[in-house]
C-alpha cells in the first residue's frame, strides 16, 4: 500500500513537472498577449456585457444573447479563436463592470460604457473603439406635457447609479440653473418600473437605450416621448486592461476589419465570392496575401472569420438596432456622413 | 465583596513561580511557541495580502489614495439631511450624507422595531386566542420571507400611490403621493432653539431633583414629589422662554408647483419602504427574543407576585420584564446590528444610504479599495458603538450578586 502511494506521488510530481515545462514552452511561443494566451488556453473568450438592454444585449426567445454589444464580443472571439460560438458572455452591472475587467474576470468589456478621460486615466483601463456614438436623453410620459428638457424644473428623474448619465444630468440641471430630484436604483428593471409607475417624471440614460426601451413597450410606446434634447456626448466603447497592448490591437483591428468590409461591400453572405478578388486591399483583408494576421498574433484569415461568422458593421447594426426603430445617423460610415472610419489595413 | 471570596489562609501564599525552561516539556514554553507561530502566520498572510494588492494596483496602473475625498463629487443625491450640492460638495461630504442617511434609518428603525417587537412578543403570550394566533402568524410569515423581497414588495406598493397632481390631501396641510408624504414644517427661529435649550436644561434639572428625592427617601423614608418639579422644568420652562421671545409660530405648508410639491418636509417612498421593511422584519425576530425572555422567568415569580395581589400587567412591568431583560439584551444587540447592516439593501430600492453613495463614488473615481474601506470603517464604528452601549446597559441591569 505504502509503495503504491509513493509511486502515485512520484507520478504526480513528474506530471506536474512536465505540465510546468509544457506551460513555459507555450508561453515562450505565445502571442505576446497574456490575455490572448489565456483565452486560447481556456478555449473561451470572456466578454463582459449587460444582458438586459434591448438592441445591445438581451436574450431572445431561444435564450441566445442578441445585440450590438453581444455581437461585438462574438466578432473579437471569431478573430482570436476562429469560432464566434466560443464566446462566454458574462453579465455585469453598471457598478461592477470596471472591477470585473480590472480583476481579470473578463477579457474585455462591451457594455455600453462611455469613453471618458476620467475612466481612462483613473481605472487602469482603456477604450479600444467606439461601437455606438450616443448621447444622454430623456424619456417622459406624454401626459406630463413636457416638450423640452429645460421645462423640467423640480422634476424627479430616474437614473442608474454609477453611470456617466448620472453626472451628465447633474451638469445639465446645474448649467440651466434648475432643480431636480434623482431616484437612483441599480437594477435596470426596478428603475424602469419606477418610471412607468410614475415615481419619476422622466427616465434618463443613453438615447439609444431609451429608444429601445420605448420600443420594447409595444403598444404602450405611444404614451412615451423621447425629448429632442441630447444633453451630452456618450461614445459607447469597448474596453480592455492597460498593459496588454497586443490585446488592445486585436480588439481595435477587429473593428477595423468590420468597417473595411462594409466599405468594400463584403458581408457574411458574399464573403466567399471575394476570395478570388483581384483588389489588393481585399486580398490583404481576407488574408490571401501579406501577413496582417500574423502581425496581430492572429490567424491570417481572422478578418474572414469575423465577416463570415458575425458580419460587417452594417450587418451588425441592421440585425440589432434597426428593428428598434433607431436610424443609423452618426454611426454610419464616414463616407455616408457618419463617424465610423477605419485606418488603412495594410 | 470580592475580598471575602478568598480564603484568608491562602492570602499571601501565591503559587510558587517556576522559571521558564527552554524545553519542549515545559507547557508554558510550548504555549508561547505556538502563539508566536500562529501570530507569525497571521502576520505573513496580512503582509502578503497588502503586498499583493499594492503590486497589482501598480501593475494595472490604478491610482490609489484618499485624495478623491476632496474632489467635487458631481453626483446627485435625492435626500440629504445636511446641505449638499453636487456642483460644489466633495466626495467626502457625499459619503457623510450617506452615513447620516444610514443613521437616520437605523436609529428610527431600532426604536420602532423594539416597540413593535416587544408588543408582538407579549401578544404571543396573551391568553386571548385570536391575539396569540395572529401574532404567531405574523412572526412565522415575516421571518420566512427574504428581506429583499419584502423591501421590493413595500416599495412597489408605495409606487401605487397617486401622482402629485391627484395627491391625497390630509387636512390641507399634508399630502400623500408617489413623491412621498409631504408634511408642513415649522419655520425654525432663534426662539425655538432657545426653547430647546431650556428643555435640555430642564432634563438635567429633573434628573438632579430625582436623585435628590431618592437620597431623601433612602435617608428619611419619605419621598419628595418629583412630578411637579418635572412638569415645571420640562414643560413650563421651555414654554415660558418661547413666550418671552415672542412666541413665533409659522408653518411652511407644501404647495404643488410644477412637477412636485415645494416647501415643507418630506418622507420619501424609498425611505419609508426601507424603514417599514426593516422594522416589520426585525420586529419578527425581536418578538421571539422577548417571548423567550419572558418565558425564561420562572413561573414561581408570576405566582408569588400574584399571591401578593398584583395585577397581571403590574406583574409583567415590575417583576417579570426586569428579570427578562437580562435574557433579552444580549440577543437584542445582534438584532440591532443586523438591522443596521441590512439597511444596505436600500441599494435595491433607491434610498441613498452609505453603501449606495459609496458604490457610486468608487464607480466614478475607480477607487474601489478605498471605497470599500470607508464602508467597512463606518459600519464597524456604528456596530461597535451599538455593542458598547448595549454591553454597558447589560452590565447596568445585570443581577447584582452578593
Amino acid at each position: 500500500m505504502r509503495r503504491l502511494i509513493r509511486a502515485t506521488t512520484h507520478l504526480a510530481c513528474a506530471l506536474l513537472g512536465l505540465g510546468a515545462a509544457a506551460l513555459s514552452e507555450a508561453q515562450a511561443q505565445g502571442s505576446g498577449s497574456a490575455t490572448m494566451d489565456a483565452a486560447r488556453a481556456r478555449g473561451q473568450l470572456l466578454c463582459g456585457m449587460a444582458g438586459n438592454v434591448p438592441g445591445f444585449s438581451l436574450p431572445d426567445s431561444q435564450g441566445v444573447m442578441r445585440g450590438l454589444d453581444a455581437d461585438t464580443c462574438r466578432a473579437v472571439t471569431a478573430a482570436v479563436l476562429g469560432d464566434a460560438a466560443k464566446v462566454k458572455l458574462v453579465p455585469t452591472t453598471t457598478q461592477n463592470r470596471f472591477t470585473a475587467l480590472q480583476s481579470g474576470e473578463v477579457d474585455m468589456l462591451s457594455r455600453s460604457t462611455t469613453w471618458t478621460l476620467g475612466r481612462e486615466g483613473n481605472l487602469g483601463l482603456m477604450f479600444a473603439w467606439v461601437n455606438y456614438y450616443d448621447g444622454t436623453g430623456f424619456l417622459v410620459k406624454k401626459s406630463a406635457g413636457v416638450k423640452a428638457a429645460k421645462e423640467m424644473d423640480g422634476a424627479t428623474i430616474c437614473v442608474q447609479p454609477g453611470t456617466s448619465t448620472e453626472l451628465a444630468v447633474a451638469d445639465f440641471f446645474r448649467l440651466n440653473n434648475i432643480k431636480f430630484t434623482p431616484i437612483l436604483i441599480q437594477d435596470l428593471s426596478e428603475i424602469q418600473g419606477a418610471f412607468l409607475s410614475g415615481r419619476c417624471d422622466a427616465y434618463s440614460t443613453d438615447a439609444s437605450a431609451l429608444a429601445t426601451f420605448r420600443f420594447s413597450q409595444g403598444p404602450k410606446a405611444a404614451d412615451l416621448i423621447l425629448l429632442p434634447d441630447i444633453i451630452s456626448k456618450e461614445p459607447l466603447g469597448v474596453m480592455v486592461r492597460k498593459g496588454d497592448d497586443k490585446w488592445f490591437d486585436v480588439v481595435r483591428w477587429t473593428f477595423g476589419a468590420m468597417i473595411t468590409a462594409e466599405e468594400k461591400g463584403i458581408d457574411s453572405k458574399n464573403v466567399d465570392t471575394f476570395l478570388t478578388s483581384k483588389d489588393p486591399e481585399i486580398r490583404r483583408l481576407l488574408g490571401l496575401e501579406g501577413d496582417l494576421g500574423k502581425a496581430l498574433g492572429l490567424d491570417p484569415k481572422f478578418a474572414y472569420n469575423v465577416i463570415k461568422q458575425v458580419g460587417n458593421l452594417a450587418e451588425v447594426w441592421d440585425r440589432n438596432i434597426t428593428p428598434m426603430g433607431v436610424p443609423r445617423g452618426i454611426n454610419n460610415l464616414w463616407t455616408k456622413g457618419g463617424l465610423q472610419y477605419a485606418p488603412p489595413m495594410r | 465583596m470580592s475580598d471575602t471570596a478568598i480564603d484568608p489562609r491562602m492570602s499571601g501564599r501565591a503559587a510558587p513561580k517556576r522559571p521558564l525552561r527552554l524545553s519542549w516539556s515545559d507547557p508554558r514554553f510550548r504555549a508561547i511557541v505556538w502563539q508566536l507561530v500562529i501570530l507569525g502566520i497571521v502576520g505573513v498572510i496580512a503582509w502578503y495580502l497588502a503586498y499583493n494588492t499594492h503590486k497589482n494596483l501598480e501593475v494595472r496602473r490604478i491610482a490609489t489614495g484618499f485624495g478623491f475625498l476632496d474632489r467635487v463629487a458631481g453626483l446627485p443625491i435625492g435626500e440629504a439631511p445636511i446641505y449638499y450640492n453636487p456642483a460644489e460638495s466633495t466626495y467626502g461630504r457625499a459619503l457623510l450624507v450617506g452615513v447620516l442617511n444610514t443613521l437616520k434609518v437605523s436609529v428610527v428603525g431600532i426604536v420602532l422595531a423594539t416597540i413593535l417587537g416587544t408588543l408582538i412578543g407579549i401578544g404571543r403570550l396573551s391568553k386571548n386566542w385570536l391575539m396569540a394566533k395572529l401574532t404567531a402568524f405574523y412572526v412565522e410569515t415575516i421571518r420566512d420571507l427574504p428581506l429583499l423581497l419584502q423591501l421590493l414588495f413595500w416599495y412597489t406598493i408605495l409606487q401605487g400611490l397617486p401622482p402629485p397632481k391627484t395627491a391625497t390631501d390630509i387636512g390641507g396641510v399634508a399630502f400623500l403621493s408617489n413623491r412621498g408624504l409631504k408634511l408642513p414644517m415649522l419655520e425654525w427661529e432663534t426662539a425655538h432653539t432657545a426653547a430647546l435649550t431650556a428643555f435640555a436644561a430642564g432634563l438635567v434639572g429633573t434628573w438632579w431633583w430625582n436623585r435628590r428625592a431618592r437620597l431623601a427617601q433612602e435617608a428619611t423614608g419619605e419621598r419628595p414629589a418629583v412630578w411637579p418639579v418635572a412638569c415645571g422644568l420640562l414643560l413650563a420652562l421651555p414654554l415660558g422662554v418661547w413666550l418671552v421671545l415672542g412666541a413665533p409660530f409659522h408653518w411652511e405648508i407644501p404647495v404643488l408647483r410644477g412637477f412636485n410639491f415645494q416647501g415643507g418636509g418630506n418622507i420619501s417612498p424609498e425611505y419609508f419602504a426601507l424603514l417599514l421593511g426593516l422594522v416589520t422584519y426585525t420586529a419578527g425576530y425581536i418578538a421571539e427574543i422577548v417571548r423567550s425572555g419572558i418565558q425564561a422567568v420562572h413561573l414561581g415569580q408570576w405566582e408569588a407576585a400574584g399571591a401578593l395581589g398584583l395585577k397581571r400587567g403590574a406583574i409583567l412591568r415590575h417583576i417579570v420584564l426586569p428579570q427578562a431583560l437580562r435574557v433579552i439584551i444580549p440577543p437584542m444587540t445582534s438584532q440591532y446590528l443586523n438591522l443596521t447592516k441590512n439597511s444596505s439593501l436600500a441599494v435595491a430600492i433607491g434610498y441613498q444610504e452609505l453603501v449606495s453613495i459609496a458604490n457610486t463614488t468608487l464607480n466614478q473615481t475607480g477607487q474601489a479599495i478605498e471605497g470599500i474601506a470607508v464602508i467597512m470603517a463606518v459600519y464597524l464604528t456604528i456596530s461597535l458603538s451599538i455593542s458598547l452601549f448595549m454591553n454597558w446597559y447589560n452590565a447596568h441591569i445585570a443581577l447584582v450578586e452578593r
